[in-house]
């Protein structure tokens, strides 16, 4: 009897707590039903303002909630008519006329105007804004110029309007992806009375993203916005081509911890996730119906070299280190397959081009080349140092490395992990040896890899720097007259950048998800790009044999 | 007694003050700053956004504005989420990562306490190894390992109770304060043991006995006060770890908590974020001590009697 005055209360509870969950909806099969996308995220956005957040979670929020001039075909990646209805090139390819469409709205109702486009890359490029993607918008004319304090009068930026549906850009230098940049964030437009009813144009902490205060144009507007919990958006009434839009509304869910992602898609909380751990995708690859989906991304994975350092400012070190790599086994070991293999820095059938092939696994003359360097089967040595960011991944491959340059060439490495920011100061201030380093592309061009490696650039951290691949890059390629011409150009200054190895390219990045079977309209795509317009759920999907996990329970 | 509490919140100050002093200048110090990224900012924006966050001012300038901030309520804009204040990132993490810590705490009482007592009922025999093995296990086992577990098992296999959330779905809370709870159950397993066997054995228990008190008497109404000493004296700083120390009940559970801020400001290099939520916990656990030494006072008259001079 005395027993039970603690145990009754305490059963009780307990079976409340799990009768209550027993016999529940999944929120896949509730959202089929509505038409409501549970879409895993990745982290919580750092914001929703386009001119301010620089990262995927963010931009994949930002573009259900504005549209850009132009958007992505999910399936193509050509741009297609957004804002804009149509645009005209002239045939020097330095003007681009825009011709907005009368219909496009903001959700408040307003019509979008070439003059809230001439407002917006203004506040974009200012200085003040701080904004980190401003140099998206550079091949405009004088706006680099204008973004650098250089340049005090926004009118002689080369954006102008010509009515309120008619937007003419000026640009220093014919710009074959520029319209491709139109879906880029940072060139969106925002809504001037709304952000000047918060605070300043350039102050990047008002309110006016919040729920309630945010003003977009695309065909999703701000419903919800929980911290760490989830953000919820739902289908605009205002936007231009609502008609096509089939999803009512779409959830997203800031999941940092891929296990726990993986788990909310088994017991069907997701219809999609950001990411697969490693160690679960032969499972999930091995399945029937499986709904892991993996396929090409533009980046590549490859280590820095520093070539102002000894050993590696001779040419034939670099090589050496660059041949006794067996990338094959590397990915098929340490990597499950889910990578590809890289030889060069721009990813292959970026837009139809394909890189050079340069390097390769090639041991016998890594030796010869380590040798005539003055390091014959390793002697005389003197050492090097691979500095990566600490993380389990990184390290595997970077210990699968040493063995092979050990197995291969009979030298010593040492390897330093470093956490996060003291790996990017080592990298930006060249404190390294040799550095594992990523590269995702912004935009599908050639051009989006092999600017990196101008003399100088921000980005180059290599100490590459040759006259004529510069000049290729930056005068010829932009005047070559047609796409093969100008992928001819690029196929030579990679050539003769790959030439001289200031990096070592290991693997092509390529995106995994989990993607319920109901889920349609959502193809792969190089930019792992999404556009909501073509996703629809199919609540009669039914597996021909035996159910994916994260169907029905 | 009132002298005893007004003296530890006066000895809190210089405490808080160095905690801020020296978390203020050891994140400077590390290599690194907010703005730092795998695409290189250009100067001109750098220069925009540290003007933005006075970080173009110097450092002892800058630590005069904190600390004038501070003392009006005002932690500062966050690096990491602009547009939002660190006042605002802890408003929203905080209730949730209290609720859970409550419960944590809960549950670590209520398994650990019952453990224990039952353990130093009969000592050296089967009632007191078997719960203690299991105490020692629950201490041993981390909260990354025995929370996928229990989520593979509740979660997936048996589909009882949701894999993640908080206050979501009906039950969601439940998995969550067990794993955070169970390493501190342990705890107090072992500390409500040695404190009920201690007094068991003092001469007012004998008393109490040879009064001819049923035997749940003596345990509840005359064993548990004095035995249950240690394990307040222990709550205080077990909730304040209970807070600071969430991460990653929070993370495996995606739990909307204060402790993901916490980590990840620090590899964020958010400054303002690592002030704020560091002088805000260690605020907490200052006063948690404090409370939980005024229940042992409370619990234990001879420490009240000596209560004017703390030690």
């Amino acid at each position: 009897m005395r027993r039970n005055r603690f145990t009754i209360p305490a059963l009780c509870l307990l079976a409340g707590l799990l009768g209550a969950c027993g016999g529940g909806e999944s929120n896949v099969e509730a959202g089929n039903r509505a038409g409501i996308l549970h879409y895993g995220n990745g982290t919580e956005p750092q914001g929703l303002d386009p001119h301010v957040v620089t990262g995927v979670p963010e931009s994949r929020i930002v573009h259900a909630l504005f549209e850009g001039l132009a958007v992505k075909n999910p399936y193509t990646l050509e741009p297609e008519p957004g804002v804009a209805q149509r645009w005209e090139i002239s045939d020097d390819q330095l003007t681009v006329t825009f011709f907005l469409n009368p219909e496009a709205r903001w959700s408040n109702g307003d019509a979008v105007t070439a003059g809230d486009y001439v407002w917006s890359w203004q506040r974009a490029l200012n200085p003040a804004m701080g904004n980190q993607y401003a140099y998206m918008l550079y091949p405009v004319r004088n706006a680099e110029r204008y973004a650098t304090g250089e340049l005090e009068d926004f009118g002689e930026v080369g954006v102008k309007a010509l009515d309120a549906h008619t937007l003419r850009v000026r640009l220093n230098a014919p710009t074959p992806y520029f319209i491709q940049l139109m879906d880029h964030y940072s060139t969106f437009a925002v809504h001037r009375p709304t952000i000047e009813k918060f605070g300043a144009a350039t102050d990047r902490f008002t309110r006016w993203t919040r729920v309630g205060n945010i003003v977009g144009n695309g065909a999703f507007n701000l419903k919800e916005w929980k911290l760490n919990r989830r953000i919820v958006v739902e289908k605009s009434d205002t936007y231009w081509d609502r008609e096509r839009v089939k999803l009512n509304g779409v959830v997203y869910y800031p999941i940092e911890n891929v296990s726990t992602e993986e788990r909310m898609f088994r017991v069907g909380q997701l219809h999609y996730t950001q990411n697969v751990p490693l160690d679960k995708v032969p499972v999930y690859r091995a399945m029937k119906n499986s709904p892991y989906v993996n396929a090409p991304y533009l980046g590549t994975y490859y280590y820095l070299f520093n070539t102002a350092e000894p050993p590696l400012d001779d040419v034939r070190v670099r090589e050496a280190l660059a041949l006794a790599v067996d990338r094959e086994r590397l990915l098929r070991s340490v990597l499950h397959n889910v990578y590809r293999p890289a030889y060069s820095i721009t990813p292959p059938d970026t837009l139809g081009y394909y890189p050079p092939q340069v390097i390769s696994h090639d041991p016998q003359r890594a030796r010869r080349l380590l040798a005539r360097a003055g390091y014959p089967d390793g002697r005389g040595w003197p050492g090097l140092e691979l500095v990566y960011n600490t993380s389990e991944g990184h390290r595997k491959i970077a210990v699968a490395l040493q063995q092979m340059w050990k197995n291969v060439l009979n030298i010593e490495v040492t390897l330093t992990n470093r956490e996060w920011k003291v790996y990017l100061d080592s990298v930006d201030t060249m404190n390294f040896q040799m550095a594992r380093r990523g590269w995702i592309g912004d935009y599908v061009d050639p051009n989006n890899f092999l600017d990196l490696f101008l003399c100088g650039g921000g980005n180059n951290n290599t100490g590459f720097c040759d006259p004529r691949y510069d000049d290729m890059i930056k005068r010829q390629a932009p005047r070559a007259s047609s796409r093969e011409e100008r992928y001819a150009i690029f196929h030579e200054a990679e050539t003769l950048l790959m030439e001289q190895v200031p990096i070592l390219p290991i693997y092509t990045y390529t995106s995994s998800h989990l993607i319920h079977p109901s889920v349609k309209g959502m193809p792969s795509n190089l930019m792992d790009s999404l556009n909501l317009k073509y996703v629809w759920l199919d609540a009669d999907w039914r597996a021909e044999e035996g159910d994916p996990p994260g169907g029905s329970d | 007694m009132w002298r005893f509490i007004a003296l530890r919140l006066l000895q809190a100050i210089p405490v808080i003050l160095v905690v801020i002093s020296a978390t203020f200048f050891l994140v400077r110090a590390a290599p690194g700053g907010p703005f730092a990224g795998e695409k290189a900012v250009i100067p001109e924006v750098r220069a925009a956004l540290e003007a933005q966050y006075r970080l173009d001012q110097s450092l002892p300038a800058q630590y005069v504005a904190y600390l004038g901030d501070l003392l009006q309520g005002d932690l500062g804009p966050s690096f990491k989420y602009p547009g939002r204040s660190v006042n605002e990132l802890i408003g929203a993490g905080l209730p949730v990562t209290a609720e859970l810590g409550l419960y944590a705490l809960l549950v670590a009482l209520g398994i650990g306490g019952l453990a224990g007592v039952v353990a130093s009922l009969r000592p050296n025999t089967a009632q007191d190894y078997l719960p203690m093995s299991a105490a020692m296990i629950g201490i041993c086992m981390p909260a990354f390992l025995l929370g996928p577990l229990l989520l593979l098992v509740f979660g997936i296999h048996l589909d009882w109770l949701p894999v993640s959330g908080w206050g979501d779905i009906p039950g969601d809370k439940l998995l969550p304060s067990l794993t955070l709870g169970s390493a501190y159950a342990a705890y107090v397993a072992r500390l409500s043991r040695a404190g009920m066997l201690e007094v068991l054995n003092q001469d007012y228990i004998r008393t109490a006995r040879a009064k001819g008190l049923p035997q749940w008497q003596v345990v509840v109404r005359h064993g548990l006060r004095g035995g249950l000493i240690p394990v307040v004296a222990f709550l205080g700083p077990a909730f304040a770890g209970l807070l600071s120390g969430s991460f990653v009940v929070e993370t495996i559970f995606q739990i909307p908590g204060l402790g993901r801020f916490y980590v990840q400001a620090a590899f964020n290099r958010d400054y303002t974020m690592i002030l704020g939520t560091t002088v805000f916990l260690s605020t907490l656990i200052v006063l948690f001590n404090l409370l939980s030494d005024i229940i042992a006072a409370w619990m234990n008259p001879r420490l009240r009697t000596q209560s004017g001079a703390p030690g």
